[in-house]
């Protein structure tokens, strides 16, 4: 076990207590503008799959990284993409 | 000039000349007010994501249409009508290709003029996050 490094303690039994870390704010890439896509397409499954969860809901905007306008977008077409069963609105 | 892609299933157990039948009335519908079908795109039967009316599958088309917007109403209703039509989506393209077209060409100038993409650049971010890890 590596000695403690300074922001960790030990407390009575012995187990290191972490001080409570705020989770670093990892600057993410927002796919959409890197791979310069202005138009999301509600027919473009395989777009919109990488964009709902493993349970066919619509991962939250801290997941993707993408920006608040392309976020409205995607889910807007996510929406669409719904009504026409192209995509599922569950997966169990 | 206003875009449409209008889109509807049918039940996969229609026949194919009922679905003709179908497309050349609406093409008449569109073209007696003035608007035109600028591509038809079938996709066919496919395996649909969950049950709607009792089918497991469906006939996709897909309706390109340039007009003034007033044959639409006509096209909704008569894909409401249909009875063989299990759903049916109407959707105004023009405005958000214009925006496409717009931030496209706003990236090339700003490309030209400073050298970098309109918000970021990509490697440079890159690295930064390359920094952050280690």
């Amino acid at each position: 076990m590596p000695r403690n490094s300074e922001f960790e303690s030990d407390d009575r039994n012995g187990k290191t207590q972490r001080a409570p870390r705020t989770a670093t704010r990892r600057r993410r890439v927002s796919r959409l503008s890197a791979e310069k896509i202005d138009y999301v397409d509600y027919k473009d499954m395989k777009l919109l799959q990488s964009f709902i969860a493993e349970n066919g809901k619509i991962m939250p905007r801290r997941l993707t990284g993408v920006t608040a306008w392309q976020q409205r977008k995607l889910s807007e077409a996510i929406k669409r993409a719904r009504s026409l069963a192209l995509l599922p609105y569950t997966k169990y | 000039m206003r875009t449409y892609e209008v889109m509807f299933i049918s039940a996969p157990t229609t026949a194919e000349d009922e679905l003709n039948k179908l497309t050349t009335q609406l093409d008449l519908v569109i073209t007696d007010r003035g608007g035109k079908i600028t591509k038809v795109d079938n996709w066919g039967r496919r395996k649909l994501a969950y049950r709607i009316r009792k089918y497991e599958e469906g006939i996709y088309t897909l309706l390109y249409i340039e007009g003034t917007g007033r044959e639409i109403a006509e096209v909704e209703r008569r894909l409401r009508v249909t009875d063989f039509v299990i759903r049916h989506l109407t959707v105004r393209t023009d405005e958000d290709l214009k925006r496409a077209e717009k931030m496209k060409a706003k990236r090339k100038t700003s490309l030209a003029t400073r050298g970098t993409e309109g918000d970021f650049d990509l490697d440079e971010v890159m690295e930064e996050e390359e920094e952050m890890l280690d």
